[in-house]
């Protein structure tokens, strides 16, 4: 290729999502005839700045140039103009029409629409960028990976220059990845631009020419696609810092488990298998940490315990009582407190702080027919107190920041003194003085006897919380390590589905 | 942050009402008449006279009821557009009891009638519901389909089994004297249904308000999702909104052929049901605001339908001026949740804006 201006650049890219910075300062350039990969952990801003660059949001700083002139991305129309495409992860396709009508969307213009030069239009792009695809079948027809062919189709016979992939693989069987790279291939050598957004080790090597990596929203180097996977996943994690909370490392009592899970089975929201044979135990004051990257089955799990979810088969055991498949409630009396990565949809935003601490069991708060209120708001005011909630009983739990709306739910499951607690993602987007609260109730509770299984994306806060880690990976448990057996890099490797025994 | 004053409510009703009253301004200028006049005459002349004062309250009656039916279903995240349909059946079973409890004294009689209209609503309302709460099936669509059939039925039995046998009329024989509800006031149409609206609306109120059922059923609409996860059973709630809706407007019925007509009649109502779906929305689905919303419908029609005579309009304006009210309320409870609604917040669904806004009311 000439060794002109790259084909996309950004430059300093800055945006907030109110507290939090999701893209610090980004700086990316993508030259045509490269696979040039983003790399990053869930969260770590990669779909954030190419949906900047899309015009799907818009940047509170920075440039966007396209061979090498600024651009101006106010919405997805301007980004297709100055020859951007993207495949989202959720695919803009309408299902009950056939592919050449897809195509034809949005190109057509005048009164009428020509089907037969829309349909010989498609066969030949499907023609000349080598992607198999009947311009005459239904898309709700076709599966997910043909979906996908007729998304990067589309944005292909719009001209594009620059073609941005979202996790594209993440929908695809194995089969239809190979068959996917081998397209990508085929359109670089022919000087298209892609921008690959992945998480995953393999993946990013086995097709990128360039690696950009991203931290927590911030930059953590350009590398060759070369670069082995060692140095990639720790520029992905980067190196934990210790120190926030440690538990007392006292050793763990050898006891029975009071949580046993065996054998479990559950599909996820698609139909496709989510957990794997999962097996792992937690005993009491023992906290279990999950580790993995987003995706890999950690929300089923949670489901699954919190009774939001049916298992396909399997067992789990709450002081070994069988409550596989029981609803919230029968959970809720097994002893189990869940706390899921969800707070927002945990609680009722539009009802009072007052209501939602008691709403898991409002039978314990009726006087005959009707509602104590008067012993509601004595609840309130004394968890209000005891887990330092900014609020009042009345304010309705929407008008709460993040680390109020978290010790709400954390009140509410705390004060029931479960044996096992079910947390996720407890301090996701809290401040530190929330941070450091919410884990330092944990560790209580771990000290008074529960059971806890802890899911974080956070390594930090699972090496800081954890006395036992268990890795997931494509729902399955892939390894398991005391917390002072761990060694980072080898965790990461086991996060990216590089295990050692794999 | 989301947060919305108590006050901005009433605030936002009066504002629609008089953004409504602008609106409207226009095809009353074109109907020829004064619009400041024409108010005056739609909303504060009903009031001025004892006689068409309780005509008002008649008029709100009926619309009171299915206004608290709509509301309750609305309020569990049940859209509920059947209330049309629920409406008739009550009425057909009222008209069937009526004729049959001449020999029992009116403190059964009128129970009984109460009662069999109720259950008749809610048993029209119960397959929708089930099919909702089964099979995910969209309740606006089955709801709304039951309704014509409905009407059908009633024009069934009409020129059927029930036509008058002496004259030959499409109306069903007259119900029993036990059965029909005794007016409140000497020489006017109130009736027992106004007092059975008001009671109906303290009910509903105190239930949504004060019972774990109600804020139950509160949670439940405001997001079943974190309903179901404090383990809260959603598809019995939804259920049981449902049927209790159903049989409000049953009731409803009852009170129409019980306390006007005596007997079913194929004009029996001219929409009620539908004028509730208004009714709910203008109270924000709170039971208070919908027994004023419906009183102040109550106003409008007949200050409508005086002015038709009095200033020589269309007396369909105060169709039209409820119709633009409805949209201007939906329309400004919009806009308000999409100003409040945090730049991350997950979208409560198509009642999300009132639902908040009768949170606060409640």
């Amino acid at each position: 290729m000439t060794d002109s201006a790259p084909a996309l650049e950004l430059r300093g890219i800055t945006k907030r999502f109110g507290d939090l910075v999701a893209n610090d300062g980004i700086d990316l350039d993508v030259r045509g005839g490269e696979v040039h990969a983003l790399l990053g952990e869930n969260g770590a801003g990669k779909t954030t700045v190419m949906r900047i660059a899309y015009g799907l949001a818009h940047a509170d700083a920075g440039e966007i140039l396209v061979q090498g002139r600024p651009i101006t991305v106010r919405s997805p129309r301007d980004a297709i103009r100055a020859g951007l495409g993207m495949v989202t992860q959720h695919f803009a396709l309408v299902r009950p029409m056939s592919v050449a009508e897809n195509l034809a969307l949005g190109r057509a213009r005048g009164l009428a629409l020509d089907l037969a030069e829309a349909a010989r239009r498609a066969a030949q792009a499907s023609e000349r960028f080598g992607i198999r695809v009947d311009p005459s079948r239904r898309v709700a027809d076709l599966s997910v990976g043909e979906q996908q062919r007729v998304e990067i189709l589309k944005a292909l016979s719009r001209d594009c220059r620059v073609l941005i992939l979202d996790e594209p693989t993440a929908v695809l069987v194995p089969a239809e990845v190979d068959s996917l790279f081998g397209t990508l291939r085929a359109l670089v050598a022919d000087g298209l631009a892609v921008v690959f957004i992945s998480h995953k080790l393999a993946e990013v090597r086995a097709i990128s020419d360039r690696v950009t990596v991203l931290r927590r929203g911030k930059l953590a180097g350009t590398v060759p696609g070369s670069t082995d996977e060692r140095e990639l996943a720790r520029l992905m994690v980067g190196r934990p810092t210790f120190g926030v909370a440690r538990p007392s490392d006292g050793p763990v009592e050898a006891a029975t488990p009071v949580l046993a899970i065996s054998g479990l089975h559950a599909t996820g929201a698609g139909g496709l298998p989510a957990l794997t044979d999962v097996a792992l135990e937690v005993a009491a004051g023992e906290i279990v940490g999950i580790a993995g990257v987003s995706g890999n089955g950690q929300t089923e799990l949670v489901e699954v315990l919190a009774g939001m979810r049916r298992p396909t088969s399997g067992s789990v055991r709450v002081g070994g009582e069988e409550v596989a498949g029981g609803d919230p409630q029968r959970m809720m009396r097994a002893g189990i407190g869940r706390i899921p990565e969800d707070r927002h949809a945990s609680l009722i935003g539009d009802l009072s702080v007052a209501y939602n601490l008691v709403l898991e069991r409002l039978d314990d708060f009726r006087r005959g027919g009707r509602i104590d209120e008067a012993s509601i708001r004595r609840h309130a005011h004394e968890l209000i107190e005891r887990f330092d909630i900014r609020a009042r009983p009345d304010d309705p739990v929407a008008s709460l920041s993040g680390g109020n709306i978290q010790k709400v739910l954390l009140a509410r499951v705390l004060s029931r003194d479960p044996r096992v607690i079910v947390v996720a993602q407890p301090t996701r987007g809290l401040d530190v003085g929330a941070t450091e609260y919410v884990r330092s109730q944990l560790l209580e509770r771990r000290a008074a006897g529960a059971a806890i299984l802890l899911v974080s994306e956070d390594l930090d806060e699972l090496l800081a919380l954890a006395d036992r880690l268990v890795v997931f990976y494509e729902g399955r448990v892939v390894g398991a390590m005391p917390r002072a057996d761990v060694d980072v890099e080898r965790l990461s490797m086991l996060m990216a589905g590089r295990g050692a025994a794999a | 942050m989301r947060r919305i004053s108590p006050w901005s409510t009433p605030a936002l009703v009066v504002s629609a009402v008089l953004i409504t009253f602008v609106i409207t301004a226009g095809p009353i200028l074109v109907a020829g008449a004064n619009p400041i006049e024409a108010y005056v005459a739609f909303v504060v002349l009903p009031l001025t006279s004892q006689f068409t004062l309780l005509e008002v309250l008649v008029t709100s009656t009926p619309i009171m009821l299915t206004g608290a039916a709509v509301a309750i279903a609305f309020r569990a995240g049940y859209w509920n557009i059947g209330a049309e349909g629920q409406l008739l059946l009550g009425a057909i079973a009222a008209a069937g009891i009526g004729t049959l409890v001449g020999g029992i004294p009116p403190i059964l009689a009128l129970p009984i009638m109460v009662a069999g209209g109720a259950i008749a609503g809610a048993a029209w309302a119960i397959v929708p519901a089930l099919l909702r709460v089964r099979f995910g099936i969209d309740e606006v669509v089955t709801t709304l389909l039951l309704n014509p059939v409905a009407l059908l039925l009633v024009n069934g039995l009409l020129h059927g089994p029930w036509r008058d046998p002496v004259t030959g009329f499409p109306e069903s024989p007259r119900i029993a004297a036990t059965a029909e509800f005794p007016t409140l006031v000497e020489r006017s149409r109130l009736h027992l249904g106004f007092l059975l609206a008001l009671v109906v609306i303290a009910a509903a109120w105190y239930v949504l308000a004060r019972t774990p059922a109600g804020l139950r059923l509160r949670a439940t609409g405001l997001s079943p999702h974190g309903a179901r996860f404090a383990g809260i059973n959603v598809g019995a709630t939804i259920l049981g909104a449902a049927l209790v809706s159903g049989a409000i407007a049953g009731i409803a019925g009852v009170s129409e052929v019980a306390g006007i007509q005596n007997r079913l009649t194929g004009g029996l109502s001219p929409g009620y049901g539908y004028t509730g779906i208004v009714v709910a929305m203008l109270g924000t689905l709170a039971m208070p605001g919908v027994a004023v919303a419906a009183i102040f419908l109550g106003d409008l029609t007949v200050g409508a339908s005086s002015a038709a005579r009095s200033l020589g309009i269309p007396s369909q304006l105060g169709a039209v001026t409820q119709g633009v009210l409805l949209l201007t309320t939906v329309a400004l409870l919009a806009v308000r949740r999409h100003r409040a609604r945090r730049t991350d917040g997950a979208d409560a669904g198509p009642g999300g804006a009132v639902d908040s806004a009768a949170e606060v009311a409640t």
